[in-house]
């Protein structure tokens, strides 16, 4: 079992992957992932989900195939991503070279009272990716690891999964706007112009 | 490059290849299902057409979230999926109101006209009531000739005004399977 030393500070974490993001389109689980994105630095090209849970990497797919010149990163939990985990096997087949997630996995539903999750009962989500024919899955849990999976979460041909081992407890929590239409029109206006 | 329209065996329907037809000249480019024998012709057509990007889904909630991606990305798309489907969507369907996002959905009906799976019947007789109650604009289709006509005005609306829309398509179209059982 891990111990809290040997696990990620969150936001630490979310501020190194999104520190000087480029032309990277961001779309973030619901909850603390998208408090931590807020947290990194609100943008147009970051979209942070209030809800739709289980979607993320599926709005990160239809995000990819649409935009297939551009690198897509989902930022989720753990509890998001197994609620939504047949996107493994969808996503696993159809094998867009510009998908990265980042599974931030501390082991609990966090927003809810600190349940655990299945992967604090021995449920690899990395080990799921890497079944269902991700070319890249890592799982990470020291501050050293981070610009490796940094460089494979930006770079590497996907879909890549990482699953980052975090701390638990919860930092403040950062909110982005909840107003959904505009999240969704500052993100097309950005990216494709007016529209 | 040889028509999509040639994958189709000479005893098909004409309906699906109406819907293939409308969804190219509506600029349809990311097509999601989950299958229903109800889809069948049309889902060929869509793989076998290289400008159309074909997504196979674990369960139809999926198709509704790669809708949202697909149009955050400036493209447009359509879910194809059975009534039985449609329980699946039904949170996932939040988002196409809170956020406004165009949305199209063509759902082939089981548990309607005629139905010989009594499994199938509860949420086939549930689909409409549970898109509307979503916020979707509901079309249903009962006549083979008016499939095509319906999908584009669905297209029309969803796309141009930034509607969430399904288009019901009746078992009067598809015709009921039958499960023969005696006594």
């Amino acid at each position: 079992m891990s111990t809290a030393a040997d696990r990620l500070d969150r936001r630490a974490l979310v501020s190194a992957l999104l520190a000087d993001r480029g032309g990277l389109l961001v779309i973030a689980g619901l909850g603390s992932p998208a408090w931590d994105i807020t947290a990194a630095g609100d943008t147009p090209l970051s979209f942070p989900l209030w809800g739709a849970m289980g979607g993320a990497a599926m709005i990160g797919m239809g995000v990819a195939l649409a935009q297939p010149a551009r690198r897509v990163l989902v930022i989720s939990g753990d509890g998001e991503m197994l609620m939504g985990a047949g996107a493994l096997a969808t996503i696993g087949a159809k094998r867009p070279a510009n998908l990265a997630i980042c599974v931030l996995d501390n082991g609990q539903y966090g927003e809810t009272g600190g349940q655990a999750t299945h992967t604090a009962l021995g449920v690899d989500l990395a080990g799921m990716a890497r079944a269902a024919g991700f070319p890249v899955t890592e799982t990470i849990s020291r501050a050293e690891d981070i610009p490796a999976a940094r460089r494979a979460l930006h770079t590497a041909p996907g879909p890549v999964l990482v699953v980052a081992k975090i701390a638990t407890g919860e930092p403040e929590k950062t909110f982005p706007s909840s107003d959904g239409a505009y999240l969704k029109s500052r993100f097309r206006h950005a990216l494709l112009g007016a529209v | 490059m040889t028509s999509p329209t040639s994958v189709l065996p000479p005893d098909a329907p004409a309906w699906p290849a109406d819907i293939y037809r409308t969804l190219r000249e509506r600029d349809i480019k990311q097509v999601s299902y989950v299958p229903d024998a109800g889809h069948k012709h049309l889902i060929n057509m869509c793989h076998a057409d290289n400008q159309m990007k074909v997504v196979t889904l674990t369960t139809e909630e999926e198709g509704v979230a790669l809708a949202c991606g697909a149009w955050l990305g400036g493209e447009r798309s359509v879910l194809l999926m059975q009534s039985s489907g449609v329980g699946n969507c039904i949170n996932m369907m939040s988002m196409l109101k809170t956020c406004q996002f165009p949305f199209l959905t063509l759902v082939t009906m089981r548990g309607d006209f005629g139905e010989g799976n009594p499994w199938q019947v509860p949420m086939g007789q549930a689909t409409k009531a549970v898109l509307e109650a979503m916020g979707l604009i509901v079309y249903k289709v009962e006549r083979p000739e008016d499939v095509g006509p319906t999908v584009d005005m669905a297209a029309q609306i969803a796309y141009d005004s930034q509607q969430p829309v399904a288009v019901l398509i009746g078992q009067k179209v598809i015709g009921a399977k039958k499960f023969v059982k005696k006594g």
